[in-house]
């Protein structure tokens, strides 16, 4: 009896399995089979494609610049991601291994920066953008990509540090180590996996921004890969080239899933510093 | 300004108390001996070099916060102190510096607006169902990961598939699939008998909603499930196995034991997420355009802001968005540090 039951409960939750599985793969793969066919094809459900063809593909890069609009999300994604992890690496630092007045009202006032919604910076960011002459570049994109990176990239490194053990640094104040050679000697060699993690966290973040890459961009060779994607139109709703779309998706998606597939250890623990503490 | 020497030691078993000082865990340290002091050398060093060290790290304590200070007063606080300003004027995205002020009107016609209150509904339904069906799945799934059976770390990498698709294209592929004459939904559920005719997933008022819900959920369940799943690996393994050799059901034991020790992180995990679909943009804009019957408060404003170039307007709706999203976390911190001694106390 016990034993029937345990079987039930055991199936049960393999079902469960294959339905999680299922739930949150199938989207994706049915991107990658929609992208390999074209014509008619593509307007008959079948999973697994009979024809399968790279024409999308081509398509994407000859007939729009998409190879310039992946180029365009690198760079400023690894633009944003290195200022901030330089800027932050050093204000962690400070925040987590020097006690002075207001850094509790400091790491609030972070925090809540990266609380604020996109949209209420947006007309001043535009005066500002302008300002600096920077509408259409890709250099604004990465000052404003920091209001994203920043805050959370000192959150998540200033958790880290705060539990490296004390007697790292301790050594080094009673010979007498300046901070900056503290940081430098004594923290950045340990901080490497933190580095990655944080890095590739900020990176995505970057990649996948949307609202003021749509906002501040206007020329097709200057934006980036989500607003391309979000941009590709035919000549009416209904004739929306969605075999060209779904190898779009494919393309920018793919890396990013083999870098958190590779990574995902790294990435569960820096998700759960950057989010739980808070 | 540095504490005296002679102090610090005081101060410090107060400060060890994370159970008993509300707040104790999140903006202070956990740790309890940060002040600078060389510990045993204290008491023989001479006083004023100890002093003369503390104040020479917070000096650089700052020198250290200065960069990311500016980078952020320059990206972050003007732009929303400018925000703020452009909704008292009559500002126009052509020519932004030929302003002028009109006090409340911007407000005033904001509050005297149907569609922008239609706005605030729709975000409000979006955030609380979607977060609620995110909160619900993400347990289970993160109670599946939690499980120690074969097959686990397959979940665990098919789960992160949605959390790394960009928010865009994880809305085009779900309109590709929602499509009203091509959608493989479509041709499921008729196929399976669930459905006489096609449905309008995107169009219809009503069924645009849900869709938008249903892709907000795919996208977010891995991260809810995820923060979950840290909760709930800490949890000390004896209470299941006591509990397991008294014979208690599993489904007692999730909502006796697991769901009130999980809760802190559980709490915290929601919040984030209202915070977040609070201001929700991309998902929406990408499903269904500018579309009332899903608009947000932030398509709204971006579409007086960009689209009608009406700035001081468009400023005054994102204005009235922050001050919301700016209360909800006001309300949460000053709730969430019971939930920070709750939680020590927890585990």
């Amino acid at each position: 009896m016990i034993g029937a039951r345990r079987l039930f409960g055991r199936i049960f939750f393999y079902i469960l399995i294959a339905v999680i599985i299922v739930y949150t793969v199938f989207p994706f793969y049915w991107a990658i089979v929609s992208s390999l066919k074209t014509g008619t094809s593509l307007f008959t459900v079948e999973f697994i494609p009979r024809h399968p063809t790279f024409e999308n593909y081509v398509a994407l890069f000859k007939e729009q610049p998409f190879a310039y609009n992946i180029l365009n999300s690198l760079i400023v994604a690894a633009s944003a991601t290195i200022i901030s992890l330089f800027l932050a690496l050093t204000a962690a630092y400070a925040l987590s291994r020097i006690r002075f007045r207001g850094r509790s009202a400091m790491l609030f006032g972070i925090l809540s920066v990266s609380m604020f919604p996109q949209i209420a910076v947006l007309s001043g960011m535009f005066e500002l953008i302008r300002l600096l002459g920077l509408y259409d570049t890709l250099i604004g994109l990465v000052l404003c990509y920091l209001i994203l990176t920043l805050p959370f990239t000192v959150w998540v490194l200033t958790s880290f540090m705060r539990e490296l053990p004390r007697e790292l640094e301790e050594a080094a104040i009673v010979d007498g180590a300046k901070p900056w050679r503290i940081l430098t000697r004594v923290f950045l060699p340990v901080m490497g996996p933190a580095l990655a993690a944080t890095g590739l966290l900020a990176f995505i973040v970057a990649w996948n921004e949307f609202l003021f890459a749509l906002t501040f961009t206007l020329s097709n060779e200057h934006r980036t890969v989500p607003v391309a994607i979000a941009l590709i139109t035919g000549a009416s709703a209904y004739e929306l080239p969605w075999g060209r779309i779904m190898a779009a998706s494919v393309i920018v998606t793919v890396p990013l899933i083999l870098l958190v597939l590779i990574l995902q250890r790294r990435i569960v623990s820096g998700l759960t510093a950057g989010a739980v503490k808070g | 300004m540095p504490r005296e020497p002679a102090t610090v030691p005081a101060v410090r078993p107060a400060a060890g108390l994370v159970g008993a000082q509300p707040g104790g865990g999140d903006a202070a340290p956990r740790r309890t001996g940060l002040p600078p002091t060389p510990g045993p050398t204290a008491a023989s060093a001479p006083r004023r070099s100890s002093l003369t060290l503390a104040q020479q790290r917070i000096r650089s304590a700052w020198l250290f916060l200065a960069p990311m200070l500016i980078v952020l007063l320059l990206v972050a606080a003007w732009p929303l102190l400018r925000t703020v300003f452009f909704s008292f004027t009559d500002a126009n995205l052509s020519d932004m510096s030929g302003w002028q002020f009109v006090g409340l009107d911007n407000y005033i016609s904001l509050v005297e607006d149907p569609v922008w209150w239609r706005s605030v509904v729709n975000t409000l339904i979006f955030a609380v169902i979607s977060v609620a069906i995110e909160t619900a799945l993400g347990l289970i799934i993160a109670l599946t990961l939690d499980a120690h059976i074969p097959g686990r770390g397959l979940v665990r990498a098919a789960v992160l598939i949605p959390w790394a698709i960009p928010t865009v294209v994880s809305a085009r592929m779900w309109a590709w699939m929602l499509n009203d004459l091509y959608g493989v939904i479509n041709a499921a559920l008729l196929s399976l008998g669930l459905i006489s005719k096609p449905y309008a997933w995107l169009a219809d008022p009503f069924l645009s909603m849900v869709s938008v819900i249903a892709v907000d959920v795919w996208k977010a369940t891995p991260f809810m499930s995820l923060l979950l799943l840290a909760a709930l690996q800490v949890l000390p393994r004896e209470i299941y196995e006591a509990a397991r050799v008294d014979g208690v059901s599993p489904v007692k034991v999730f909502f006796r034991v697991t769901l009130p020790l999980i809760r802190p992180a559980l709490l915290v995990a929601v919040i984030f997420r209202i915070l977040d679909a609070l201001r929700v943009f991309d998902v929406i804009y990408v499903l269904t355009g500018n579309n009332q019957n899903t608009a947000s408060m932030s398509i709204y404003a971006r579409q007086q802001l960009v689209d009608f170039q009406d700035v001081g307007y468009g400023s005054a709706a994102a204005t009235f968005l922050f001050l919301i999203v700016a209360l909800v976390t006001i309300v949460v911190i000053t709730f969430g540090r019971v939930n920070v001694a709750a939680a020590g106390d927890g585990r």
